[in-house]
């Protein structure tokens, strides 16, 4: 409790600077780095006032994340002739199908991870191949949100600002500066950072113990502060030496939130009114709060099953001593609410009610706080729906920011909000009833090698790695994290074999580009509107009642959509424990 | 086409800045400055490497303080980390299978190991696996309640034992974040008189 409440103060602490540094990045009054910035600029062959239109902008997103997603691909399946790979890795271990889901996984920001990173990538393939997505991923979705309030602030205008510009002043001005120092901030506190190769002791009891290290507190930074949640180690942050001790944690989770955070501080600033940014935060606060809370409130409950054994009740499966209940209860509320999907904790040994609340916080759409940039899109496309049913309950044409909200507006929110629906709901009831025996099409494509024993023949409930109620879960969850781009996972599940991760792939590919393109094309529509002035009738959208309105509106698109699939998982699960079966 | 010509531009940008400069440059400032957190802050003792005093190792032996149980590969295994994603409902995490000991299993071990009685409850940490399989700590009662029988193994008074456990006990960031733990290795290398 203390530790939740402790948490939301220094980050509320933290939204205001990080808000108004954020507006200087992306109003370009920031000019230190222009020695760097104009040869890239030149490189690129763009201008600093470039000024494109949506349909420009979504090009540019396109683009970019189709060339950078096929150079991940290349170098994974090339990392055998690649350097810096001292345990000899190779193509054996990265077979098409798991590149593909990989590459697919890190460019939209996702890093869903169905390999066991310490036994599959060289450290040229974290580093490179992986992690450039980190800063890439990042800077795309800041850059999206950033073009979303452009068109919600302009008006009259044609264009949304320029998706290149965008890309460099966010990596140079906002990633590389927080990076460099927060790396130096992890090393210090135990994150190894070397090239060398595992390195083999002889414990106390004379066993041999091969120790795995990397580069890997560059790659931790970036990790979280860009929301993208791969981690360097299979264990994630719960590895020891990805999150070695509370101090770390603590870090980390602020890590997380602070762009997301200062993200509604900057919107309230550049639509001219920073309570509208306050608004959202509000709503955004709220949740977080009570997600939170319920998380850790079921995790302490603990399970009944173990009193019979005469233990204490509170649930220590796959979680770490240093961090405890609460530190690991908070952890899962943050990288949910985020896109992030670090874990500190296994959320597939959480109890139902614990590990319900992330996958809630999924299948919202990553809209409380969110994923760097995507969760203040996200939010928005809720806000528009908000001042629509709002406007329908009192029969008024409805207005956001002065702007009226017409048809189009709706009908792309409804675009995003159904996609990802369809997405995971379509692909986790495919992945509950379909058989795919050995000589099926999709396991007889060329690479379709198989990591381990045969998994993935059969039934895809044939992969989960607990039955009934819960195995249901892990198969939700996967299809949830990867269509929200989240990355986290009921990680029992084994996801390395083609029909998981082609499905998967495409379900990150889904989550991503349906919502990014709606987006813009909102944001496009929207800039070319006037601004009207407020009138009596205006619904106001920097109140209290909006916020709770949003609130509202978040929890029945959840609620409505995806109540008959969760009663399958974890409600049920939870009967059975609290019936003691 | 111009786009396409940026995109590729800013992806060999991404490769080259953020891809391979700047994790040599963490790798080469941390190697100057913070060499022995950067190499993954091992133990050593007589010269020889002993441990990474953040990664978890396997004790057997009655007369050191045993860890919490690990799924990492087959137990501590440090190049393989892992937790067992075993649901709360799932038989195999209460009552485990013939390679798995479950929770039940766990408790009595512990239980006849530490001569408890059927009235003690015993702490959670004991008979549950964390997340990364290589938890350096156990919880400061489970310690506690292992001094008995380390005393009595080595001959040591209890209170000795106790005040080792005490010293090598953490407390949390602050006093807010986190929990109280006792780190395991650092608690044996005292035992057995190394120093480090």
């Amino acid at each position: 409790m203390i530790q939740i409440v402790a948490y939301f103060l220094i980050l509320l602490v933290l939204t205001k600077p990080m808000g108004i540094y954020l507006t200087k990045v992306f109003d370009g009054s920031f000019r230190w780095l222009s020695l760097v910035e104009k040869p890239l600029y030149a490189l690129l062959g763009v201008k600093k006032d470039d000024d494109q239109t949506w349909r420009q902008y979504a090009v540019g997103v396109l683009a970019f994340s189709a060339v950078s997603m096929v150079a991940t691909y290349a170098l994974l399946r090339l990392q055998g002739m690649l350097p810096l790979n001292p345990q000899g890795f190779g193509s054996s271990q990265m077979p098409a199908h798991l590149a593909f889901n990989t590459a697919a996984s890190f460019t939209t920001n996702t890093n869903w991870q169905s390999y066991v990173p310490e036994t599959t990538l060289s450290y040229f393939s974290n580093m490179v191949a992986l992690a450039i997505h980190n800063w890439a991923s990042a800077a795309v979705g800041l850059a999206v949100a950033v073009a979303l309030v452009r068109g919600l602030s302009r008006r009259s205008a044609s264009g949304l600002g320029s998706f290149w510009v965008d890309m460099v002043r966010g990596t140079l001005y906002v990633f590389l500066p927080m990076c460099l120092v927060g790396a130096f901030v992890y090393v210090a506190s135990g994150v190894p950072q070397t090239f060398e190769a595992p390195k083999s002791i002889m414990t106390l009891e004379g066993v041999k113990q091969t120790i795995a290290l990397g580069p890997v507190a560059s790659q931790e930074i970036i990790k979280q502060l860009g929301t993208n949640g791969g981690g360097f180690f299979n264990a994630n942050s719960a590895h020891p030496f990805e999150n070695p001790t509370p101090f770390a944690d603590i870090f980390t989770k602020l890590l997380i939130f602070v762009i997301p955070a200062g993200l509604t501080y900057m919107f309230g600033r550049m639509v001219g009114n920073v309570r509208q940014g306050w608004a959202v935060f509000a709503a955004m606060s709220l949740l977080f709060l009570t997600g939170a809370m319920v998380c850790n409130s079921a995790e302490q409950a603990g399970n009944p099953a173990f009193a019979k054994y005469g233990v204490e009740r509170a649930n220590m499966e796959g979680k770490e001593t240093r961090f405890g209940i609460a530190g690991s209860a908070l952890f899962a509320t943050i990288t949910t609410d985020a896109s992030c999907g670090a874990v500190n904790s296994m959320h597939d040994s959480f109890t139902p009610l614990g590990g319900l609340v992330p996958l809630f916080n999924i299948l919202t759409g990553e809209v409380i706080f969110g994923g760097v940039g995507a969760g203040l899109y996200g939010m928005l496309i809720f806000a528009i729906l908000a001042v629509f049913i709002a406007g329908l309950m009192v029969g008024r044409t409805p207005e956001y920011l002065g702007k009226k909200i017409g048809r189009f507006e709706v009908q792309m929110a409804m675009v995003a909000v159904l996609a990802m629906a369809a997405s995971i709901l379509f692909m986790s009831a495919i992945g509950s009833v379909k058989q795919f025996p050995k000589e099926a099409a999709i396991n007889t494509l060329q690479g379709s090698v198989y990591g381990g024993a045969d998994t993935g023949y059969g039934p895809m409930t044939g992969n989960t790695n607990n039955p009934g109620a819960h195995g249901f879960s892990e198969i939700l969850y996967a299809f949830t994290s990867a269509t929200g781009n989240n990355g986290s996972a009921f990680a029992g599940i084994t996801a390395n074999t083609p029909i998981y991760n082609y499905m998967l792939g495409f379900a990150m590919m889904i989550g991503r580009f349906f919502v990014i393109l709606p987006v813009l094309a909102i944001a496009g529509n929207m800039a070319r509107k006037k601004i009207a002035p407020a009138s009596a009738g205006t619904f106001p959208t920097d109140s209290a009642t909006f916020s709770f309105l949003l609130v509202g509106v978040v929890l029945i698109v959840g609620a409505l959509t995806f109540f008959p699939a969760l009663a399958l998982g974890p409600v049920v699960e939870h009967l059975q424990m609290t019936g003691g079966r | 086409m111009k786009q396409l010509r940026a995109a590729i531009v800013l992806t060999l940008f991404f490769i080259l800045v953020t891809g391979l400069a700047f994790p040599y440059f963490v790798t080469f400032v941390s190697q100057k400055a913070l060499p022995l957190q950067a190499n993954g802050s091992m133990i050593e003792a007589n010269g020889k490497v002993v441990g990474s005093s953040l990664i978890g190792q396997g004790f057997a032996s009655p007369k050191y303080l045993h860890p919490r149980p690990s799924a990492a590969g087959n137990g501590y295994d440090a190049n393989n980390s892992s937790g067992t994603n075993l649901g709360p409902t799932n038989p195999k995490l209460l009552e485990g299978d013939k390679d798995f000991d479950g929770v039940k299993t766990l408790a009595e071990k512990y239980r006849k190991e530490n001569s408890l009685s059927e009235s003690d409850t015993i702490p959670v940490d004991a008979v549950t696996r964390s997340g990364s399989g290589l938890d350096p700590h156990i919880s400061p009662r489970n310690a506690e309640l292992q001094a008995g029988r380390i005393a009595k193994e080595r001959g040591m008074s209890k209170e000795s034992v106790l005040a080792i456990i005490h010293d090598n006990t953490e407390t949390p960031f602050v006093g807010i974040f986190g929990d109280a733990r006792v780190n395991v290795l650092k608690v044996n290398l005292a035992l057995d008189g190394i120093r480090i």
